[in-house]
């Protein structure tokens, strides 16, 4: 008994065991408003894994919420609800958008100036919440929606207007094929790649059909670097310390404020490379017109949840994240489910694995008071 | 290290798994059944408007056909190729993309699909469409056309409006065709009609057609024709308060303000989509060209409803779209153009004054 309570209690047990509540909890929900659950599980499960080419994909969507997972996990080490994500996301793609229609260099250099010029664009933005809070205390929560808006509102006037519109469509043109950062893309686009690649099964349906970037390396390395900053470099310790006992933190000598800014400038600038890399990786390589929040920046906030503010732990919240939201377009095609149930479904599995933490307390319940000290 | 050996069995468990399934037949065979599949635009099948119109037309043609129907919804943008590339994997024998804004990601599907069939509905690729993708557009001008006709003879100030959405080619075809109707009646009652012109920017920005409604009532309007998706709320809601008239788009959109819809500008996709379906499941290669549908097959016009009109002046309308054939109008052994650009629309103004 006392080592399956041990085993219960550890985090990864308590996260298999969120997760499968939650896929009972939306089973139920799914049955009760008239739908077979089981063959919508099943049907959410192919469409992750029943092509090499769905793996890929969901790969593929996962780079920008790991990474806008990760700017909100290290504001979070701060004590910083980094919640303007969703706009330093958005303005990191209008940076990338502007310069990669702008410039049209070797891609040696166009490359890293359109991902740097989003990197640069979301770390403004972040910059500007981390003044204004460490320099007049303003909350930064409510200056990331206020900036959110502002970014929604600026993209949306970058689209519409006449340099950038592309004519008959809601979006602005692609950027420079120079900037685009797909493996083999020229190759792949020609006449004789796509004749070499139709014959091989496997690899047409990875190279072809998706857009197979450098974004998810870029991310694993980016989680790792901040896992390094956080645990072996003194601005790391000193984000840490602001974050767990900042009156403590003042008294060691940690300049609090100065804090604050930076860390915002960084998380901004993870946003931002998102972004950058979104632009650059996948198609249509454009800003679109916005009709409400794209949700990037939002879905950053659940991935570092679940991930309970690790950034490597965002890698596999992220990965799990974009496979539930891609696979449920799957459920919808199978059996016409409408998308606000699928949102539910999808919503109440995350809602219990954000609930994770109370496992370990619930179980703590069932053991008797001092039952480990007997004997 | 226990730890990543459990990893590392998981990992090498679930990837035999699934490798399983991926080497297993790629294309299955349908039952005889003609299946069809529906991307609609990010508004959703539900969007009271163009994406639920077609949808509808789907429905009506599953019910009479027993055709096989499903569709998938794009939550943004950044959806369409994805989407669209996964109903490509379905065994489906045609499926359908509705909305411009879905053009670029169809040309991207269709050219690495050669074996399925497509239809893009609102834009046309023009030469350079592939082989195996239908384009349906509509000569939308006629129903701009017709609703023009009626304010200009209804409005008692002589001065209406029109708010467009953004500009392109899908709203100038209303705009230009709204024009030429209103001075088409301008000369039939032989008083000048002035027409108003504001775009929104937007599809959606309400609180911007509450803006340009506002003035333009204030101006003199008193008729204004809308084709701006979601703007239009703003502009009935300043039409409720001031007593002023409204023309709908896309559909019957009278029950937005029983009072104040003095008609709409039906564009009935689902009719098209119905029609399209109907003749590629009967075997018909519509692939590569582009089929237009206008006020003869029924997908535009003008809804029954008028309970404002003077009879005279609805019959006077009907007549007139009787007259009405393939973005033409024939009366009197003369042959307007109507038109759907500003440089047609100045052709037919000088067309006009010669002739009547």
């Amino acid at each position: 008994m006392k080592k399956f309570i041990k085993f219960l209690k550890r985090p990864i047990t308590s996260t298999i065991l969120a997760i499968l509540c939650g896929f009972i909890v939306s089973g139920v929900i799914l049955a009760l408003v008239g739908y077979n659950p089981v063959s919508a599980f099943v049907s959410l499960l192919n469409g992750i894994f029943s092509r090499p080419k769905y793996i890929f994909k969901v790969i593929e969507r996962s780079t920008p919420i790991i990474l806008t997972g990760i700017s909100v996990a290290f504001s979070f080490k701060a004590g910083l609800f980094n919640i303007g994500a969703e706009g330093q996301y958005i303005l990191g793609s209008i940076a990338a958008t502007i310069v990669g229609i702008s410039f049209n260099l070797h891609p040696i250099f166009q490359v890293p100036l359109v991902v740097f010029s989003g990197v640069l664009a979301g770390a403004i933005w972040g910059v500007i919440t981390g003044f204004l809070k460490a320099k007049f205390g303003i909350h930064e929560v409510i200056l990331g929606i206020m900036l959110n808006w502002i970014a929604f509102h600026i993209c949306n006037f970058i689209v519409n207007h006449n340099l950038y519109h592309k004519p008959n469509s809601s979006r602005t043109y692609s950027i420079n094929s120079s900037g685009f950062t797909m493996i083999l893309n020229t190759w792949k686009r020609s006449k004789d790649g796509i004749e070499a690649l139709r014959k091989n099964k496997l690899l047409s349906d990875i190279l072809l059909k998706t857009d197979l970037n450098i974004g998810f390396i870029v991310a694993v390395l980016v989680a790792m670097v901040v896992w390094f900053i956080l645990k072996k470099t003194t601005l790391g310790f000193a984000v840490r310390a602001v974050g767990l006992n900042p009156s403590a933190a003042k008294i060691a000598g940690i300049g609090i404020k100065r804090n604050i800014t930076s860390t915002l400038a960084i998380s901004g600038a993870i946003s931002g490379l998102a972004a950058a890399l979104a632009i650059t990786g996948t198609s249509p390589h454009a800003l679109y017109q916005l009709v409400m929040f794209e949700n990037i920046g939002f879905n950053g906030l659940s991935v570092a949840l679940i991930a309970n503010s690790s950034p490597i732990g965002c890698i596999f919240s992220g990965l799990f994240f974009s496979g539930l939201i891609y696979g449920g377009n799957s459920i919808q095609s199978d059996l016409n489910i409408p998308s606000e149930v699928i949102s539910i479904t999808i919503g109440s599995v995350l809602f219990f694995v954000a609930l994770t933490k109370c496992l370990p307390m619930l179980i703590g319940k069932f053991s008797k008071r001092g039952e480990n000290h007997v004997e | 290290m226990k730890k990543y050996i459990y990893i590392v069995t998981t990992l090498i468990f679930i990837l035999s798994f699934t490798a399983c399934s991926w080497t297993g037949p790629e294309n299955i065979k349908n039952d005889g059944v003609f299946k069809i599949a529906m991307a609609p635009d990010v508004g959703g099948i539900n969007d009271q408007s163009f994406n639920q119109s077609a949808w509808e037309g789907l429905k009506k043609f599953s019910k009479e056909s027993g055709a096989d129907i499903s569709y998938v919804e794009s939550r943004q943008a950044s959806d369409f190729t994805q989407n669209l590339d996964k109903l490509s994997d379905g065994d489906y024998d045609l499926i359908f993309a509705v909305g411009f804004s879905m053009a670029d990601a169809l040309l991207d599907t269709a050219t690495l699909n050669l074996d399925k069939n497509y239809a893009m509905v609102d834009f046309s690729y023009g030469k350079d469409t592939p082989n195996n993708v239908t384009c349906i557009m509509f000569k939308a001008e006629e129903a701009g056309f017709l609703v023009g006709y009626i304010a200009g003879r209804f409005s008692k100030t002589k001065h209406v409006g029109f708010v467009g959405g953004m500009h392109g080619y899908i709203i100038d075809q209303f705009e230009y065709g709204f024009k030429a109707g209103v001075l088409f009646a301008a000369k039939e009652i032989k008083q000048d009609v002035i027409v108003d012109v504001q775009y929104a920017q937007s599809f959606t920005d309400a609180a911007k057609g509450k803006a340009i409604a506002t003035k333009m009532y204030n101006d003199g309007c008193d008729i204004i024709f809308h084709a701006s998706g979601g703007v239009a709320y703003g502009i009935v809601e300043v039409a409720k308060e001031k007593g002023k008239y409204v023309i709908g788009v896309d559909r019957d959109q009278s029950y937005l303000a029983p009072d104040n819809f003095l008609t709409s500008a039906l564009k009935n996709v689902g009719t098209a989509v119905e029609i399209t379906s109907q003749k590629i499941m009967n075997g018909e290669k519509l692939g590569g060209t582009t089929q237009m549908y206008g006020v003869k097959n029924g997908c535009l016009g003008i809804p029954e409803r008028a309970l404002f009109l003077d009879k005279k002046i609805y019959d006077d309308a009907l007549d007139l779209l009787s007259h009405i054939e393939d973005g033409k109008l024939h009366i009197e052994n003369v042959t307007l153009t109507i038109p759907d650009s500003v440089k047609t629309y100045e052709k037919f103004a000088t067309d006009l004054n010669k002739n009547f």
